[in-house]
């Protein structure tokens, strides 16, 4: 069940990578959440209860209704236009997400005596790389966003991994999801909306060294 | 427990810093602070080696950490006050979020330096993004707030890395049997560590901190942080911040030093090392912003630290030497920025110039500052420096030495053909009847900070000295 779930997770990347749409984006990083939430909940068997409630709030409220919400607002706010725009055609997106896939399939098996099971590692580390590609290639501010979305999702299935033995390192991962994103999301990414009416990297080119 | 105590205390004074707009609280509460930080370090001091509050140790590398940022801490707060009251825009507002800020990140910075858990320095590096970037976004205009939104973005990327690797090298430690992650437990177990997550886990932990540090990969956060924050916020950055990173990577690589990954470790240390001065060169010649120049200049210093480091040997004296001289310097450098910037209103080079005529004590700062920060002669960093080139020499690292050598001649022409069009070569369409005068007492910590990294360079007490090969005892010789 548990790596069904995480198998659910990795081929959302690859949807994620030939979606056109912003609201795909959105609803994708929910449905992430939710799956979060089941592994979180059949992993994280020795853990003490209080602590497990509090990491499957952070899941299902957090990851999977207060950031799509708070996107959603800004998409309609801003009159972001509901294509993503990326530079790249979605065909080569599709190639570079299974070239990193794969990737990381051969680094799993190069890792010896491994106590980790290898499905975590191989989801948490595409799912790493496959945020920076989409940040890399995609042209607006909130796309950035959410490609560090996608990247706080893989660290978070690598935390639950180490979850049952270090539960510390559980909470600071969520501790780093929610400072984080309300540091992007709510200050920045509001206030960017404000200052420069079509949020486009483009327009972030004025700091230049000549 | 007085690691806590100065924790709550700073925190208190900070928010009510941000909170309560009056003038006379604000200044008052400011220097509260500082002695308060003055306190804490004297403390630290005198309970030399013993560890407060279970996650902080009062050990040789932190002190002297802790002494850097609590000297350059006092000027950053008597230029921030010059600064905000001359400032044209300010408001109750600025003036109260821009203290607030800067108490948080001097005690977020401070803790940094002391904490033996690896999680514990993560979360005070997290705690320095969020007051340095409302640090850099003070002015609040459309240029801070790019600037702002480039660093926060890369920082919290370059966060997530150091958070991936304390993962991995929590997995690297599954045999260890213990979750301890402190230094000293690492270290103690050191032959237990699994390699290969182990190696994994460093090439994150290490590129994550080059954030802080201004180093290859992830400098560019840094410049242009530096480049729009106020100057004293922005001589924070490019001294107590940069040590942060530098601790960071530093206590980790004492712990990786010890497995057989050393040659490997600094095999990429040096290599990001050597891209940062190359990057570092080519950016000193382009550059036509003073403020940009000189972040550039930070980032070919924490090059020079960083290959030190990778030499190892000696290498290791000269890179804590090195980066807390340049500490001092820069951030001397940066709070003279100011004055040049009220005199002409402008940092583009070609905007600038006959400084001597305008501000006689403020020119004198800016030749001895070039002097210093080029690592020529008479300065301190000559020395250190010098022993770097050394620890290259003597790991018979000769071409990357004559390359290293190249790259600085090019950094030195740029940085003195700069330097001098601001002191010497009058500048175009300059109206000189409205020049402000500037009080040379303002100049006067700068003297003080580049006075005293000469004298930490050519003659260093000896307690320094001890401190120094203290906090590298535990790197193999």
């Amino acid at each position: 069940m548990l790596h069904v779930l995480l198998i659910v997770f990795l081929i959302s990347l690859f949807y994620m990578s030939i979606a056109n749409r912003m609201t795909t984006y959105v609803n994708v990083l929910a449905m992430q959440g939710i799956l979060l939430f089941f592994i979180a909940f059949i992993e994280l068997k020795h853990i003490n209860t209080v602590n497990l409630i509090l990491i499957l709030l952070e899941t299902i409220i957090f990851k999977s209704v207060a950031v799509p919400v708070f996107l959603r607002y800004v998409l309609k706010r801003n009159h972001i236009t509901r294509e993503a725009e990326p530079y790249l055609p979605n065909f080569v997106s599709l190639i570079i997400t299974t070239v990193i896939v794969v990737t990381t399939i051969l680094l799993s098996n190069t890792m010896e005596e491994s106590y980790l099971d290898k499905m975590y590692f191989v989801v948490a580390l595409s799912t790493l790389f496959t945020g920076l590609y989409f940040i890399a290639t995609r042209r607006k501010i909130i796309t950035h966003v959410m490609g560090y979305l996608i990247i706080e999702n893989g660290v978070f299935v690598l935390s639950l991994a180490v979850g049952n033995e270090m539960p510390m390192l559980v909470n600071l991962g969520i501790m780093l999801d929610i400072f984080a994103s309300v540091l992007i999301l709510g200050v920045f990414l509001n206030k960017i909306g404000d200052v420069f009416k079509d949020i486009d990297v483009n327009q972030l080119t004025n700091l230049k060294d000549y | 427990m007085i690691v806590v105590l100065y924790l709550i205390v700073s925190i208190l004074i900070g928010t009510t810093l941000f909170f309560n707009r009056g003038k006379a609280v604000n200044y008052t509460l400011i220097w509260v602070f500082i002695a308060l930080q003055c306190a804490f370090t004297v403390y630290t001091c005198m309970n030399y080696n013993k560890t407060d509050s279970t996650y902080f140790t009062f050990d040789s590398l932190g002190i002297i950490m802790l002494l850097t940022a609590t000297i350059i801490s006092i000027p950053a707060v008597i230029h921030s006050h010059i600064y905000i009251e001359e400032s044209e825009e300010k408001t109750p507002r600025s003036r109260a979020t821009y203290f607030g800020a800067m108490v948080l990140l001097i005690t977020a910075v401070s803790a940094a330096y002391l904490a033996n858990h690896i999680a514990v320095v993560w979360i005070f590096t997290e705690i320095t993004t969020l007051s340095a970037s409302a640090l850099i976004y003070h002015h609040r205009n459309k240029l801070a707030l790019e600037g702002t939104w480039k660093y926060v973005f890369i920082c919290a990327i370059s966060i997530t890395f150091v958070f991936i690797g304390i993962l991995f090298l929590s997995l690297s430690f599954a045999k260890g049997g213990s979750d301890d992650l402190s230094y000293k437990n690492l270290l103690a177990h050191s032959s237990l560590l699994n390699l290969s997550w182990l190696r994994l886990a460093f090439l994150f932990i290490f590129t994550g901190f080059t954030a802080k540090l201004g180093l290859f990969p992830m400098f560019t956060a840094g410049v242009d942080a530096k480049d729009k924050a106020p100057g004293p916020a922005a001589a924070l950055l490019s001294s107590i911040v940069m040590c942060m990173g530098f601790v960071g990577i530093f206590r980790f690589y004492i712990v990786v030093a010890n497995t057989p990954l050393l040659h490997w470790a600094s095999l990429v240390i040096g290599i990001a090392a050597f891209l940062s001065l190359f990057i570092a060169a080519v950016y000193m010649i382009k550059v036509k912003n003073i403020k940009r120049m000189m972040a550039y200049s930070s980032v070919e210093h924490m090059g020079l630290v960083m290959l030190g480091i990778a030499a190892g040997g000696i290498g290791y004296y000269a890179a804590i030497l090195h980066i807390v001289l340049h500490s001092f310097v820069k951030s001397s450098l940066f709070f003279q920025y100011n004055q040049i910037y009220r005199i002409y209103k402008n940092k583009n080079i070609y905007q600038l110039g006959n400084y001597f005529k305008y501000n006689n004590t403020g020119a004198i700062v800016v030749l001895l500052a070039f002097i210093s920060v080029t690592a020529m002669p008479p300065s301190g960093m000559f020395v250190s420096e010098f022993l770097i080139f050394r620890s290259l020499f003597e790991s018979n690292q000769l071409v990357l030495l004559l390359v290293v050598l190249l790259l600085l001649t090019l950094i030195i022409w740029a940085f003195a053909k700069n330097i001098f069009k601001i002191l010497f070569i009058p500048a175009v369409n300059f109206d000189e009847s409205k020049v402000p005068v500037v009080s040379p007492w303002r100049s006067l910590s700068q003297f003080i900070l580049i006075g005293g990294a000469a004298y930490l360079g050519l003659n260093p007490p000896l307690i320094f000295v001890d401190l120094i090969k203290d906090s590298i005892l535990l790197l193999p010789h």
